[in-house]
C-alpha cells in the first residue's frame, strides 16, 4: 500500500468508527469494557513510573540549581509542577500507553482478523469499524485524560518526596513553589494534549490491526507498527501543540 | 434460492473466478468442491459480501445482493448464518455470550427469552450446559457446534458453511454433518458449503459443484458424482492410487 492509501484507508475507517451505531446499549457496553481495559490496565504502571519520574526531576533540577546558587530552591514546586502538567505527564504517560495499550489493540483487532472474527461481526450485519474501533476511540478519549491527570498529581508527590528526602528543599518550600505563578492555561494546554495524544493512541493501532492479512507473524509486524508510528505521531503533534499554543513571551 | 451469476474476481493480475455460475436449492445441502486454490472459498466469500466481484451478480431468491449497499444489504444478512473454518467465536465471550450476540444486537427480546433461544440452540448441537465456557475451553468440534448454533440463532433462511470438517477426526466430521443436514432440512433452509471432504459430499451432497482453476467444471448430485471415469473431478474423487484401484475393480 502506498502512502496515500493508507492515509485514505485511516480517514475511512475514522468516518464509519462515528456512523450511528445499530444498538446504542451494546456500544456503550463494549465503550465501559474499553475503559475498564485502557484504564485500570494501565494505572498501576503510570503510578509507578509517574512517581518517579517527579521524583528524579525535583532531585535533578534541585542538583543543577544548587550548584549554581543564584535561584532559591522554592521554585522547585513551581518546576516541577509546570514541567509535569506541560510536558512530562502528557508525554510520558502517553508514549507508555502506545506500547502497552497500542500494542495490545494492534493485536486483539489483528488475531480477530486472522481467525475470521471480524468477518462474523461482519456476516451478522454489524458494522464491524462502529462497533470494533469507535469505543476503543471513544474509551481513550475519557479515559487517557484521567490517566494523565493521575499522573501529574503523582508526580507532584513523587517530586516532593525526592526532594524532602534528598535535603534539596522543605516542604513549605515545595509547596510555596506548587502555588506560585499558576496558569490555567498550562492545564487546558495539557488537556488539548490528552484528547489529541488519546486519539492517536487508539486510532492508529486499530487502523494497523484492523487492515492486518496474512498470519500471526503479520500480526506481530502490526503489532510493532502501530507502537512505532504511534510514539512518532505523538512526539511530532506534541512538538506542533506546544509550538502554537505556548506564548514565546512567557505569559 | 441462491443463484450466482457469471462472477469473475481477480486479485492484482490473477484470475481467481472466471465467470461462475451456479443455482444453490433451498432446503437442500449444496456443496462446492474442488482442490486448494480453485476458488471455492472466494466464491463463498463473493456470495456473503466478504469480497466483492469484478463481475456478476448473487441473487437471494432473485434480490440482487451485488448491487445493494450497505444498509440494503443488512437485511439480507439477517437472514444469513454462517459457520466459519475455525468457529471464529469471539474470545472474550462466552459460549451463551457469544450464541446470544446476534439477539443482542438485532433484536428487541427480553433477557429470559434470550437465554431460552440460547439454550434451545445448544440443545439443538448437543452443546448443552456449555454456557460458562470460553471459547478457549472448547475443542475444534465443540467450537464449530457451538459456531452453528450461533449461525442458526436467528432462524436464518441461508446457511453458509467454509470447511466445516477441517481440522476434525472423520468421526467427530461425520457428526458435524449430519448436524448440518439435519439443521438444513428440520429449518428448509439454503445451506451452501465449501469442502473438499469426499465423506461430506458422499454424506450430505444433496447438490455438488465442481470448481476447477476458477470455473464450474461440473455440477450434479453425490450419485451422478460416482459415474464419473475420468477428467478432473475423476483426479480429485479418486486422488490416491488406491482409490483408483478400488474404482477399477469396483467397475469391473
Amino acid at each position: 500500500m502506498t502512502f496515500l492509501e493508507e492515509i485514505g484507508g485511516y480517514l475511512i475507517m475514522i468516518r464509519h468508527a462515528f456512523s450511528k451505531p445499530e444498538k446504542t446499549a451494546m456500544y456503550s457496553k463494549e465503550t465501559f469494557r474499553q475503559m475498564a481495559d485502557i484504564g485500570v490496565g494501565s494505572l498501576p504502571i503510570i503510578a509507578i513510573i509517574s512517581t518517579f519520574i517527579g521524583a528524579v526531576t525535583a532531585v535533578q533540577f534541585s542538583y543543577q540549581l544548587k550548584s549554581i546558587g543564584l535561584v532559591p530552591m522554592w521554585w522547585m514546586g513551581s518546576i516541577v509542577r509546570k514541567g509535569l502538567i506541560l510536558e512530562l505527564a502528557p508525554t510520558i504517560t502517553a508514549l507508555l500507553l502506545a506500547g502497552k495499550v497500542g500494542s495490545n489493540i494492534a493485536t486483539e483487532l489483528g488475531s480477530m482478523r486472522i481467525s475470521e472474527q471480524i468477518d462474523a461481526y461482519e456476516i451478522m450485519g454489524v458494522n464491524t469499524r462502529s462497533y470494533l474501533v469507535g469505543p476503543k476511540i471513544l474509551a481513550a478519549l475519557v479515559v487517557v485524560p484521567m490517566l494523565i491527570v493521575i499522573a501529574v498529581a503523582l508526580g507532584i508527590l513523587g517530586g516532593w518526596a525526592g526532594g524532602v528526602l534528598g535535603h534539596f528543599f522543605t516542604t513549605a518550600e515545595y509547596v510555596r513553589g506548587l502555588q506560585d505563578n499558576m496558569k490555567s492555561w498550562d492545564v487546558v494546554v495539557m488537556f488539548i494534549k490528552c484528547f489529541f495524544f488519546a486519539f492517536i493512541i487508539a486510532s492508529v493501532p486499530c487502523y494497523k490491526g484492523y487492515t492486518v492479512s496474512g498470519g500471526a507473524l503479520e500480526i506481530g509486524r502490526a503489532s510493532t507498527q502501530a507502537v512505532v508510528l504511534t510514539s512518532i505521531f505523538l512526539i511530532i503533534v506534541n512538538f506542533f501543540i506546544a509550538f502554537f499554543l505556548l506564548d514565546s513571551s512567557g505569559g | 434460492m441462491i443463484e450466482i451469476k457469471n462472477i469473475t474476481k481477480s486479485f492484482g493480475e490473477q484470475s481467481v473466478l472466471k465467470g461462475i455460475t451456479a443455482t444453490f436449492m433451498e432446503g437442500k445441502c449444496n456443496l462446492v468442491i474442488g482442490k486448494s486454490g480453485s476458488g471455492k472459498t472466494v466464491t463463498l466469500k463473493a456470495m456473503v459480501g466478504l469480497v466483492e466481484p469484478d463481475e456478476g451478480d448473487v441473487l437471494y431468491d432473485g434480490r440482487s445482493f451485488t448491487n445493494m449497499n450497505f444498509k440494503e444489504r443488512k437485511s439480507i444478512r439477517r437472514e444469513i448464518g454462517m459457520l466459519f473454518q475455525g468457529g471464529a467465536l469471539f474470545d472474550s465471550l462466552t459460549v451463551e455470550e457469544n450464541i446470544r450476540f446476534p439477539l443482542d444486537m438485532f433484536t428487541t427480546m427480553s433477557l429470559a427469552e434470550k437465554v431460552d433461544r440460547v439454550n434451545f440452540c445448544l440443545n439443538r448441537v448437543n452443546m448443552i450446559n456449555t454456557n460458562r465456557k470460553f471459547p478457549g475451553e472448547l475443542s475444534g468440534g465443540m467450537k464449530k457446534r457451538v459456531g452453528i448454533a450461533r449461525a442458526i440463532v436467528l432462524n436464518p433462511k441461508y446457511l453458509f458453511c467454509d470447511e466445516p470438517n477441517s481440522g476434525l477426526d472423520p468421526k467427530t466430521s461425520i457428526v458435524i454433518d449430519d448436524l448440518i443436514k439435519h439443521i438444513t432440512e428440520e429449518y428448509q433452509m439454503t445451506t451452501v458449503i465449501n469442502t473438499h471432504d469426499m465423506n461430506s459430499v458422499m454424506g450430505i451432497g444433496d447438490h455438488v459443484v465442481f470448481l476447477h482453476e476458477g470455473l464450474k467444471y461440473w455440477e450434479g448430485s453425490h450419485k451422478e458424482i460416482m459415474q464419473i471415469t475420468d477428467g478432473e473431478l475423476f483426479d480429485f474423487i479418486f486422488a490416491s492410487d488406491f482409490l483408483k484401484d478400488l474404482r477399477r475393480k469396483a467397475t469391473l
